[in-house]
């Protein structure tokens, strides 16, 4: 069944649209990401413009979080402040990350960036998770003992320090909030909701317990990409409420299936297998950086050479 | 024949064709425009003239088909029928990539001040056979031709490879569509040609230019537009979203809170 899009001006089939909403739903209650990462590449693919595609992007992770974070919600698995804090940092560096986005869009260089980042942001992540989730699973066979979750490292020397009562730490607010800057910055420049460098960064950095993670990570996910929609429905009117519509009717569904297939799963298998993805898509991304493409020249509608 | 008649001539003939073409519909044909009478005019209609894009729209066919009218003998020389559409336009940057340090990188870039976002050439022969360059250029007729001025300074030293590839390029994507021989033209009189117009359109208005050529000079020309439009929910979505885009906004993530809501709710429900 095709569909005009009205915003995008193309047609599509909505099946695919459906399909497509649903696998990244899946991703987001599984692992925790917004599914940014995948599903903006994939309608890039599907022949939709590059900034209607990061715009709804942001629009259908909304959705997918909401369903995400309730369902964590209801297993008590998000830390409220723990998340507020790294939403004040999003904020932030969101609105740094689309200025800069705009920036380098003038330029024509925006492809280049997005790609780059995807490759080395992607596949230092996904290596270190890989590693550590052989290493943890390793040890779940010959019955060693893991070694101390947090130890007590520069981090615990900052000052501001607040009891995250959820998270079980006591630690200073400038090393979340700096990590939820970080992540909207990418976030913007991405197009994706950020959640695979937040997670990694949330168990590896701050110490947080992994039960929570993926419930304070989907928290924040979900008003850091509420906003970029807004910014970029207001800036330059590239969201596409049709497309955003078909991809969250499919990706509430996945979102739902993902998050009860979570609770079986051991964290160790998950992880590797968030690890996996994670490098094959920035693996693919690298490789068409490398690889001559078949046509040198492309074409941008719009003036600013 | 007289003027009167041609009209409802025309649409018999249009009916009564071995049709490809699905829409050969009843609508009023366009009054031709008034030139001083040259020895051959063309008279000409359209399938329609405004294409209403839904939300199920997926393409379009549009037929073009018309007469040459003579108050004199038929004169000497090889006749051709050449006719374009054309969409709006608007400008486009073309960029280059080249290899540095081993990732492919875009380096160079033109600006086109205006080009088509589509264009359509058909013709009743080869255009090398019933157009003459100087009339091509003077008409922009051909492919090539459509692009307009450059925008601001030209950096590259040579900006041919850019123009070419944006030829190339919409060309692919059937944009740009140059079909010789797609104008059938039946005892040097009537004549019609088929577009399809694709999914991808742009809205705006679409120029229609029908010439008539005798050995290779333009004699006569008609020109009609075709009016391309959003329509129902989809013109309302879109006059929101560029006039009250923060509305717009507010209302799209609304729906996303809304949807992923009711999803948690009713797979609450079912598993109880």
């Amino acid at each position: 069944m095709q569909i005009y899009l009205p915003i995008a001006e193309v047609s599509v089939n909505a099946f695919v649209l459906l399909g497509l909403g649903g696998i990244v739903g899946l991703l987001s209650g599984l692992f925790g990401v917004g599914g940014g990462f995948l599903i903006t590449p994939l309608l890039f693919f599907i022949g939709i413009p590059p900034t209607v595609a990061v715009a709804t992007g942001a629009n259908q992770v909304v959705a997918s979080s909401v369903s995400g974070v309730l369902a964590q919600l209801k297993r008590k698995a998000v830390d409220i402040p723990m998340g507020i804090v790294l939403l004040i940092g999003g904020l932030i560096g969101s609105a740094a990350g689309i200025w800069v986005f705009n920036l380098l869009t003038k330029l024509g260089q925006i492809d280049l960036a997005v790609q780059l980042s995807y490759v080395v942001f992607l596949g230092s992540i996904g290596l270190l998770m890989l590693q550590e989730s052989l290493r943890a699973m390793r040890r779940a066979k010959t019955g060693a003992k893991p070694g101390k979750r947090h130890q007590h490292n520069w981090v615990h020397k900052l000052p501001f320090k607040v009891k995250f009562r959820a998270s079980g730490l006591y630690i200073s607010v400038i090393p979340p909030a700096l990590v939820g800057m970080v992540v909207g910055v990418l976030a913007a420049i991405m197009g994706v909701g950020g959640g695979f460098i937040m997670v990694p960064a949330m168990i590896y950095l701050l110490g947080m317990p992994t039960k929570v993670v993926i419930g304070t990570s989907l928290f924040q996910i979900l008003f850091v990409s509420a906003f970029t929609t807004l910014m970029h429905a207001i800036t330059n009117q590239s969201v596409d409420v049709m497309l955003a519509l078909l991809l969250i009717v499919g990706g509430v569904i996945g979102a739902q299936i993902g998050s009860q297939l979570g609770g079986r799963l051991k964290a160790e298998q998950l992880r590797s297998l968030l690890a996996l993805l994670v490098i094959l898509v920035a693996f693919k991304l690298g490789l068409d950086l490398l690889i001559r493409p078949a046509e040198l020249f492309s074409l941008h509608v719009g003036g600013g050479a | 024949m007289s003027g009167r008649y041609l009209p409802a001539a025309l649409i018999a003939l249009a009916l009564a064709w071995p049709a490809t073409a699905q829409q050969a519909t009843t609508e009023q044909p366009n009054e031709p425009e008034l030139i001083t009478a040259p020895p051959e005019e063309v008279v000409a209609g359209l399938s329609q003239d405004n294409i209403g894009i839904t939300t199920s729209f997926d393409g379009s066919a549009i037929l073009i088909y018309g007469a040459v009218k003579r108050d004199a003998p038929e004169p000497t020389g090889h006749l051709g029928v050449i006719v374009t559409l054309e969409g709006p336009s608007g400008a486009v940057t073309i960029r280059h990539k080249t290899r540095e340090m081993g990732i492919w990188v875009n380096t160079s870039s033109v600006g086109v001040a205006s080009a088509p976002t589509y264009y359509a050439v058909a013709s009743s022969a080869p255009l090398a056979e019933i157009l003459d360059p100087a009339q091509d250029v003077i008409q922009r007729i051909s492919i090539p031709l459509a692009l307009r001025s450059f925008a601001g300074p030209i950096e590259v030293e040579d900006a041919r490879p850019f123009t070419e590839a944006m030829l190339r390029i919409r060309e692919a994507e059937n944009l740009y569509q140059l079909d010789e021989g797609a104008v059938h033209l039946v005892e040097d009189t009537l004549f019609r040609a088929d577009f399809t117009l694709p999914a991808n359109l742009t809205e705006g208005d679409y120029k229609t230019r029908i010439f008539l050529t005798r050995d290779g000079q333009v004699v006569d020309q008609y020109r009609a537009a075709i009016y391309v439009r959003r329509v129902g929910l989809e013109r309302w979505l879109y006059m929101l979203s560029q006039n009250y885009a923060a509305i717009y906004g507010l209302m799209s993530l609304a729906l996303a809170v809304i949807a992923g809501w009711a999803a948690a709710e009713a797979f609450k429900f079912l598993r109880r």
